[in-house]
């Protein structure tokens, strides 16, 4: 299996470990083995161990180190933010923070929800069964 | 602080401990010898408040035969306790210690004593007006309307213990009489309960769903962890 995610300039990443966890960073450049130059709209350009990086699948298009100008330009006309939520990983980790922030009022109405659900899905599949049966 | 007005000072302090003019200078500076000459060569005084007559000490009765040490003076007054920013009048708690544990309650007001005064409503899951201690409740980010409800009647004195008149003791009416009193709530507490309860329930059924989950317990179930789960 060949690999499909290159450390590249351009590549985004999801940060997975400290202060900037789980923030969207593009590669701007690659320093040595370990690290990368990272940047992104809302944190000052700064290194980073690839060891903290997962990459994803979205590239954009821009030269080593752009200005700050060059990049969130490069970032909206790729659509990073957009192309992140549309992909299963983007929306996993949304459904993830909502689970997250709900209320204890919430969880209930969410239980409750899913039983009523499973209700219906029991009573057509009871339906369907008496179908084949007959 | 009021504002000083900025007058000339007539001795500045040079360094810490130095000031500019000497005791005579100042003497002289502050007009001391004016108000003297004004007053035929001597300060005016004021006349010495008349002694009042020393009071006869008798002495006492009676001397106790041991020194008993006096405690020290204690004139702390405890704070009142303070409610947690979560706990709002009108908020939903959940009652963790108790006959009522994992009932989900409307927080009405803290009493003096810093007990958190609470409602079921009685007709939705059971719990009357009743004191609950902060530390025993989880307060949650839910609020119900509160303003229908008049709470001014309800203090510490009302939820105090009726006391009963002493029965001499007669053998076999001792263990009768007991049973018979313990049961009956007065009617007063019932119509209290009414009282507050009704506009609260107007204001609970108002939202979708919230009256089930008032009549609901709480607990926790496989992979909740109470430390990362938001109320």
């Amino acid at each position: 299996m060949p690999f499909k995610r290159f450390v590249e300039i351009g590549r985004v990443a999801l940060v997975n470990y400290g202060e900037d966890y789980g923030k969207l960073v593009v590669i701007v450049d690659v320093i040595d083995q370990n690290r990368a130059l990272v940047d992104s709209p809302d944190m000052v350009r700064s290194q980073m161990n690839f060891k903290r990086l997962s990459l994803t699948d979205i590239k954009i298009d821009i030269k080593r180190v752009p200005k700050k100008k060059a990049l969130v330009a490069a970032m909206e006309a790729a659509d990073v933010k957009g192309k992140w939520e549309k992909s299963s990983w983007g929306r996993k980790l949304i459904v993830q923070k909502r689970r997250a922030s709900l209320n204890d009022f919430d969880r209930f109405k969410l239980m409750i929800a899913k039983i009523k659900k499973a209700g219906v899905v029991r009573q057509e599949l009871a339906k369907l069964k008496k179908e084949i049966a007959s | 602080m009021a504002p000083k007005s900025v007058k000339s000072i007539r001795n500045p302090e040079l360094i810490p401990g130095v000031r500019k003019c000497s005791r005579s200078q100042m003497y002289h500076k502050r007009g001391l010898w004016a108000i003297k000459a004004k007053n035929g060569g001597k300060f005016p005084q004021h006349e010495k408040a008349a002694a009042a007559p020393a009071v006869e000490e008798k002495p006492p009765k009676f001397y106790p035969a041991d020194d008993i040490k006096k405690p020290l003076s204690n004139t702390r007054k405890a704070k009142p306790t303070k409610l947690r920013a979560s706990i709002t009048p009108g908020t939903v708690l959940i009652v963790l210690a108790g006959r009522f544990k994992g009932k989900r309650v409307v927080f009405l007001k803290q009493l003096s004593s810093g007990l958190l005064l609470v409602t079921g409503p009685y007709k939705v899951n059971g719990v009357p007006l009743r004191r609950v201690n902060q530390a025993y409740v989880i307060g949650t980010s839910t609020k119900v309307d509160i303003s229908g409800v008049n709470l001014e009647k309800y203090d510490d004195k009302y939820f105090a213990k009726q006391v009963e008149k002493k029965q001499k003791k007669g053998e076999s009416e001792f263990f009768e009489a007991d049973k018979k009193e313990k049961n009956e709530l007065p009617a007063e507490k019932k119509e209290d309960q009414k009282a507050v309860d009704t506009s609260l329930l107007k204001a609970i059924e108002a939202v979708p769903e919230l009256k089930t989950y008032l009549g609901a317990r709480f607990s926790l179930k496989a992979g909740m962890k109470p430390h990362e789960l938001v109320f």
